[in-house]
């Protein structure tokens, strides 16, 4: 009996049903990625203004330069030397058939100040201290710490998004000037020393070739990466499901995103600050 | 043009007031058209079964959920209407004891009880160390618990510490989210006494929300019953109970009566049918 009325309740998935859920399944999809977008946005604001209206503590910001700044130069600065060694051998076997091995300087510093330098960094960020956030601002949102908060009279965004925000957007100029700075001397260790190229021409190539405004562009876009990165992970954290998984996912889903988002970012800027280099010096770009 | 509803209730005496609360979480509505007036100085205990609305309905109280529908007045101002500065003021005149005391991971005992206090006054760091030596003795804790981390300290222990933050600035209306859940018998009667010492010392009004019938017993001037939604008619009022806890034994509701008594009663009948559909649904 019970099974006959449980058949009558569901009638059978014909091939209209199955396409109208699918459409209704994509629409609640489009507007749940919608509706996020613009919790992240509101989340963003609230942050802005709150670095206005009211700077945080030192005893609230110093623990987390320390934490975002001191403790992730290490990782930094090891990844940044292993990429410039890696462009070193890629590139020399590429360069080689060309016979264009002395230009090797322009093209791995180029790379390095313009593109890897930035990403690298924003991409160990958001590994270490992203989802370390997420995790963190998520355990507190799961034991009512961010209520208790609230509670107290302290809003939970001035308390604790503006200064990791803070910590992230000054820090991360830093982090990439040090990855650029690995980097440019690791690449240049294994060219000069580890494949023979006249240091001479290698450094003298550099100089022709990299600039001024590369090294600006690379630390610009930095900026950018290290809001982003703060501001994702602190939304994550701030809107963790509960429970150990829900703390798990948030950590995981901080950095997948960030990720995602310093790479399209990546391409948007990179796009605009050719654009203005080209305003500023009609010329263009001569690397070969 | 709409009329503004007003800012301020006309009846200032009363603490909280919530008129016509309506509390939805996406599409699961937990509270449905609560109305209360908590007079200064009561002591009014919240019981009711797990999932009923029971801390939804503290946490309305005081702003830290927003209802769907529906005022919530404290101390006669419409906390919707609050500014930020405003909101502020109003939560440093209330204290929150959290149900797992929800005390900062990386702050030591001495700055989670000092928090509330550097955050909203401008007092020098040796009369906040005073301040919370004192708290802590209120709560019967030594000082040498001042430098410890809340992970190093036991359940109780933690319940105190929060309680002893909650008061730090002597606030006007205390909340006690499940004061003695997961302790045993002999810390609960603690916590019990401290919610009654608390009363004593301080001009205070109290909510308690517990399901601890001798915690409702011990400490309450009102008790009201909050019932599950999910079990009620569309036209049933959600507190089944309102009386002072004398009345409460009287009651003629059996829900309420079941809830006093600890008896499953229906439940038991449920669970024994869910299961015997369970297994007629078996091949």
């Amino acid at each position: 009996m019970a099974s006959q009325s449980k058949s009558l309740t569901r009638p059978p998935v014909g091939p209209v049903r199955a396409t109208t859920d699918w459409i209704s399944d994509l629409g609640e999809l489009v507007i749940n990625w919608v509706v996020s977008v613009g919790d992240v946005a509101e989340f963003f604001f609230r942050t802005l203004a709150w670095l206005v209206m009211r700077m945080p503590r030192r005893d609230t910001l110093l623990p987390n330069f320390y934490q975002i700044g001191v403790l992730s130069l290490p990782v930094v600065a090891l990844t940044g030397t292993f990429i410039g060694m890696v462009l070193a051998v890629q590139s020399h076997s590429q360069f080689r058939q060309l016979n264009l091995e002395t230009r090797l300087g322009a093209v791995i510093n180029m790379s390095l100040v313009r593109e890897l330098g930035p990403v690298l960094a924003a991409t160990m960020l958001a590994g270490r201290v992203g989802s370390a956030m997420a995790a963190e601002l998520g355990t507190m949102r799961v034991t009512e710490q961010i209520d208790a908060l609230s509670s107290m009279g302290a809003n939970p965004i001035q308390y604790l998004v503006v200064p990791r925000f803070l910590a992230c957007l000054i820090l991360i100029p830093t982090l990439t000037i040090m990855a650029d700075f690995m980097g440019v001397v690791g690449g240049a260790f294994y060219a000069i020393y580890g494949l023979g190229i006249d240091s001479n021409h290698y450094w003298q190539n550099s100089q022709d070739y990299v600039g001024a405004f590369d090294l600006f562009s690379g630390v610009f876009k930095s900026l950018f990466f290290g809001a982003a990165i703060a501001l994702i992970s602190c939304y994550r954290g701030f809107h963790c499901t509960p429970g150990a998984e829900g703390v798990g996912r948030a950590a995981t889903s901080a950095f997948v995103v960030s990720f995602v988002v310093i790479l399209v970012l990546d391409f948007f800027l990179g796009i605009a600050l050719d654009n203005v280099y080209l305003l500023i010096w009609p010329e263009g770009l001569h690397l070969l | 043009m709409p009329a503004q509803p007003p800012k301020t209730a006309a009846t200032p005496r009363l603490v909280v007031d919530l008129r016509g609360v309506n509390i939805a979480f996406g599409r699961q509505q937990v509270l449905r058209d609560i109305g209360l007036s908590i007079p200064r100085g009561q002591t009014l205990v919240i019981i009711g079964e797990s999932g009923c609305g029971k801390t939804v309905m503290l946490k309305t109280m005081i702003g830290l959920v927003t209802p769907s529908r529906g005022q919530v007045f404290f101390d006669g101002m419409d906390l919707a209407t609050l500014t930020e500065k405003e909101a502020t003021l109003a939560r440093m005149r209330f204290g929150y004891l959290f149900q797992n005391a929800a005390l900062f991971d990386s702050m030591t005992v001495g700055q989670n009880v000092a928090f509330p206090v550097r955050e909203h006054t401008d007092t020098s760091d040796q009369q906040i160390q005073e301040l919370v030596l004192s708290r802590l003795a209120e709560v019967g804790l030594p000082e040498s618990i001042v430098g410890k981390k809340p992970a190093e300290l036991s359940g109780g222990m933690r319940k105190r510490v929060g309680l002893a933050r909650a008061l730090a600035l002597n606030p006007e209306l205390m909340l006690y989210d499940e004061p003695t859940t997961g302790l045993d018998p002999i810390m609960s009667d603690v916590i019990n006494e401290l919610i009654l010492r608390t009363r004593s010392q301080h001009p205070v009004t109290s909510i308690v929300v517990t399901h601890d019938m001798r915690t409702a017993r011990k400490v309450a001037d009102r008790v009201i019953m909050v019932y599950p939604l999910s079990r009620l008619a569309p036209d049933e009022p959600q507190i089944i109970f309102d009386g002072p806890p004398e009345a409460i034994e009287r009651s003629g509701d059996p829900r309420v009566t079941q809830f006093v008594n600890g008896e499953a009663g229906e439940r038991l009948m449920e669970m024994r049918k869910m299961a015997d559909l369970r297994l007629t649904n078996q091949p």
